[in-house]
């Protein structure tokens, strides 16, 4: 698994022929052919592609057996740039994703400085622009250094390219401010996504029960999520906003989403790929990659949120991807960050779930690309001719099991260290150029 | 022939009745090496103990401190008032720094749970859990199933009432796991703000009365109760607290005429337990210090000694 060395090469024509093809915006499921143009823009995607015939001077590539989709898009990534550069670039993020068939991500705010300034929205911008290999945007901070006192200049902070604005890692605790700041982004038609952990009652460290506490650990009941996400959904309710949670990991939310949707509210939701791979039993003795938040929950709670993307009650799956080094992971369990990575395993990871055929592939790469790019408007999630050529390969059944060293990330908090995986990106296209291929 | 399986203590865990009594056995031998004139044996000569308490500890530490120079090891005492683990030095750094001065047995005091088998797996030798946050305690649960056994000649079968903060209390994790594994009943009586999630699946009888609880009771265990947790955060005061459930002559009425009355220390008199409890005739809280000493012996002895013929087969 390395890089793709950059193809320096003047622009040609790609042709991706015997390929099938799962383009859930258009609920396409066909094999055929895709025919890139030379402006990295896709001329024409299905079976009826070919009969258009093969410019000269193509570059052909034969993808019998692989699947094509539109590039992955994963709306929740916290990355070590600015200021933690040891765990993790925008450039080392970006080749991970690659690696991962991730062609788009958002980034969080959470870095040092905190990204609440049109002045840092721009330099993550510009350090995309020049040593990513997919597309980075940046989610700005809803309240100015995520401290949940003042919100941010919402308006200005988009127009310089925040695509949603978020309290990162932090809950939003201050229900007035919270009221405001749905208010005035609704004005802007922004999004507004939040994690949900009540600050009180979400003090613990594992989720609560039996298992947490035999371990002697503090448990995080799920009303610590449930509180705050009904009071969101009330307040996104009462202002009209557009809200995204971010990660829910227990039944009972998704439920909270469903009544809240019923109700007219604009909410759209997320859960991460750990929550849905992996329950509390997992931790094991102690084993801080698996300490996350929220909290890895029961397997009960692990098969509710694959039923909920299944159905479409949750809409999005993100990797959640959280570089942490080893000075904040080999600690005690308590005392260990949450967080793991996960650019390069959210594929696999969610292709379990196609194997056991308790999510549709259709579902599932929807709420890895269109749905993502439709919640948060990104030009991405479609292999319709005319759009941008981002495109994932999959081969579905490859076997391969992850080792610490072929990551490529910075980082190596990987819950899925030794996991055997069945089904990955064989080949990443960002703007019809080939930046990974295995 | 290894008897006793395990590299390390880390908890009751993982034990199973076979290793408890044969560490019950060992420590009954020891209890005799501590009655002597002469207390000084040789079964350890040439080995190293450190103790790292990260947590203050004046009893435990002085118990494993003596238990190690009864058998003849250099014991060494880390604390870390006076180490440069406050200066921001990790658990596992302080843990290299010591396993490259090649000890033979480290006792481990820490306050997050967790951090003995996280020690454990970065070391060379031997890891004895001192106690570790809110997860185990394993010598005072054996301390206390020692003390227990040689008053009542048996565990199994016997009622147990656990009384106070089983929440917080590593004690009681500790004790509810050997207890069960050696067929003894268990319950636990506390205000259910003070019992963890899922306390019905653990093996164990729940009550909120004192009365209720220790009824035919062969053991009363009291736990005690931190003194941050006593004033509205988890109990509305001491005195109501002392009220339901600390334990006074009246109430240990209801348990077994020749009960007997344990409690781990430090105590709190008048919060918990009474004085005239503490100090009448079926107390046995100094004898669960001696059997401290005891059982801790049996503890190093026989994983150093298991140690070393694992190294030779």
């Amino acid at each position: 698994m390395s890089p793709a060395t950059p193809n320096p090469a003047l622009p040609t024509t790609t042709v991706l022929k015997n390929v099938r093809i799962i383009d859930p915006s258009r609920r396409l499921d066909e094999t055929g052919t895709i025919i890139i143009g030379e402006d990295g823009r896709i001329l024409a995607a299905g079976s009826d592609a070919q009969n258009q015939g093969v410019p000269d001077g193509a570059t052909v590539r034969d993808c019998r057996g692989l699947v094509a989709t539109p590039g992955l898009v994963d709306a929740r990534v916290y990355l070590g740039e600015p200021g933690a550069e040891h765990r993790e670039t925008i450039e080392s993020a970006s080749r991970a994703a690659a690696a991962g068939g991730i062609t788009s991500f958002i980034m969080m705010p959470d870095t040092d400085p905190v990204l609440d300034d049109i002045a840092l929205v721009e330099f993550v911008q510009k350090t995309a622009r020049d040593k990513a290999v997919v597309n980075v945007h940046p989610a700005a901070a809803l309240t100015k250094g995520l401290a949940g006192i003042e919100m941010t200049e919402i308006g200005l902070l988009q127009r310089s390219g925040a695509v949603a604005f978020t309290n990162g890692r932090h809950g939003l605790n201050d229900t007035l401010l919270l009221r405001r700041a749905m208010t005035y982004a609704r004005e802007f038609d922004a999004v507004i996504s939040l994690e949900l952990r009540e600050k009180y009652l979400g003090n613990g460290v594992m989720n609560e029960g039996l298992f947490a506490s035999w371990l002697g650990l503090s448990g995080v009941p799920k009303e610590a999520e449930i509180i705050p996400l009904e009071r969101d959904l009330r307040i996104a309710g009462l202002t009209r906003a557009k809200y995204h949670a971010a990660k829910i990991s227990v039944a009972e939310s998704a439920e909270a989403i469903r009544v809240a949707r019923a109700r007219g509210v604009n909410a759209t939701c997320g859960v991460s790929i750990n929550h849905l791979s992996l329950n509390e039993n997992d931790i094991g003795e102690y084993r801080t990659f698996f300490k996350l938040s929220p909290p890895l929950r029961s397997e009960d709670d692990r098969v509710a949120m694959a039923d909920a993307v299944a159905d479409g009650t949750i809409d999005i799956i993100v990797s959640s991807h959280d570089p942490q080094d080893v000075d904040t992971k080999r600690l005690p369990f308590g005392d260990a960050e949450d967080g793991a990575i996960g650019l390069e395993t959210m594929l696999a990871a969610a292709l379990r779930l196609h194997h056991d055929s308790r999510v549709p592939l259709m579902r599932l790469i929807d709420a890895m690309s269109t749905r993502p790019a439709h919640v948060f408007g990104l030009d991405a999630g479609t292999l319709k001719p005319g759009a941008k050529a981002d495109i994932t390969l999959i081969d579905l059944d490859e076997p391969w099991i992850v080792a610490k060293d072929m990551l490529l990330s910075r980082s190596k908090n990987t819950p899925f260290e030794d996991a055997r995986f069945s089904g990955r990106a064989v080949a990443t296209y960002v703007g019809g150029r080939c930046v990974y291929s295995l | 022939m290894v008897f006793f399986p395990h590299r390390h203590l880390l908890g009751i865990k993982g034990l199973t009745e076979q290793d408890i009594t044969y560490l019950l056995d060992k420590a009954d031998e020891a209890v005799k090496i501590s009655r002597q004139r002469e207390k000084k044996t040789s079964t350890l000569r040439g080995l190293t103990q450190i103790n790292l308490f990260f947590e203050a500890s004046t009893r435990t530490q002085a118990s494993f401190e003596l238990a190690g120079k009864r058998l003849g090891a250099d014991v060494m005492n880390m604390s870390v008032g006076n180490s440069s683990v406050k200066k921001g030095e990790t658990l596992i750094d302080t843990a290299m720094t010591l396993n490259a001065m090649r000890p033979d047995v480290l006792v481990l005091r820490h306050s997050s749970a967790g951090a003995a088998a996280l020690l454990a797996q970065k070391v060379a030798c031997s890891v004895v859990n001192a106690g570790d946050g809110q997860h185990e305690h394993p010598t005072q649960a054996l301390l206390d199933a020692l003390t227990i056994r040689r008053a009542k000649g048996k565990l199994s079968r016997i009622i147990v009432a656990i009384c106070g903060d089983v929440l917080h209390s590593r004690v009681a994790r500790s004790n509810i796991l050997l207890l069960n594994a050696m067929g003894a009943r268990v319950r636990v009586v506390a205000p259910s703000t003070l019992l963890p999630s899922g306390i019905r699946d653990m093996s164990v009888e729940v009550f909120h009365s004192m009365e209720e609880g220790l009824k035919d009771a062969d053991v009363v265990m009291m736990l005690r109760l931190q003194r941050e947790r006593m004033a509205g955060a988890f109990v509305p005061s001491v005195r109501e607290y002392f009220h339901f459930f600390g334990l006074d002559a009246e109430k240990l009425k209801a348990a077994k005429e020749d009960a007997l009355v344990m409690h781990p220390g430090p105590m709190n008199r008048g919060v918990e337990i009474a004085s005239e409890v503490a100090d009448g005739p079926q107390s046995v809280i100094e004898q669960q210090v001696e059997m401290g000493v005891a059982v801790r012996m049996a503890v190093m002895e026989t994983l150093l000694v298991s140690q070393n013929q694992g190294e030779r087969a």
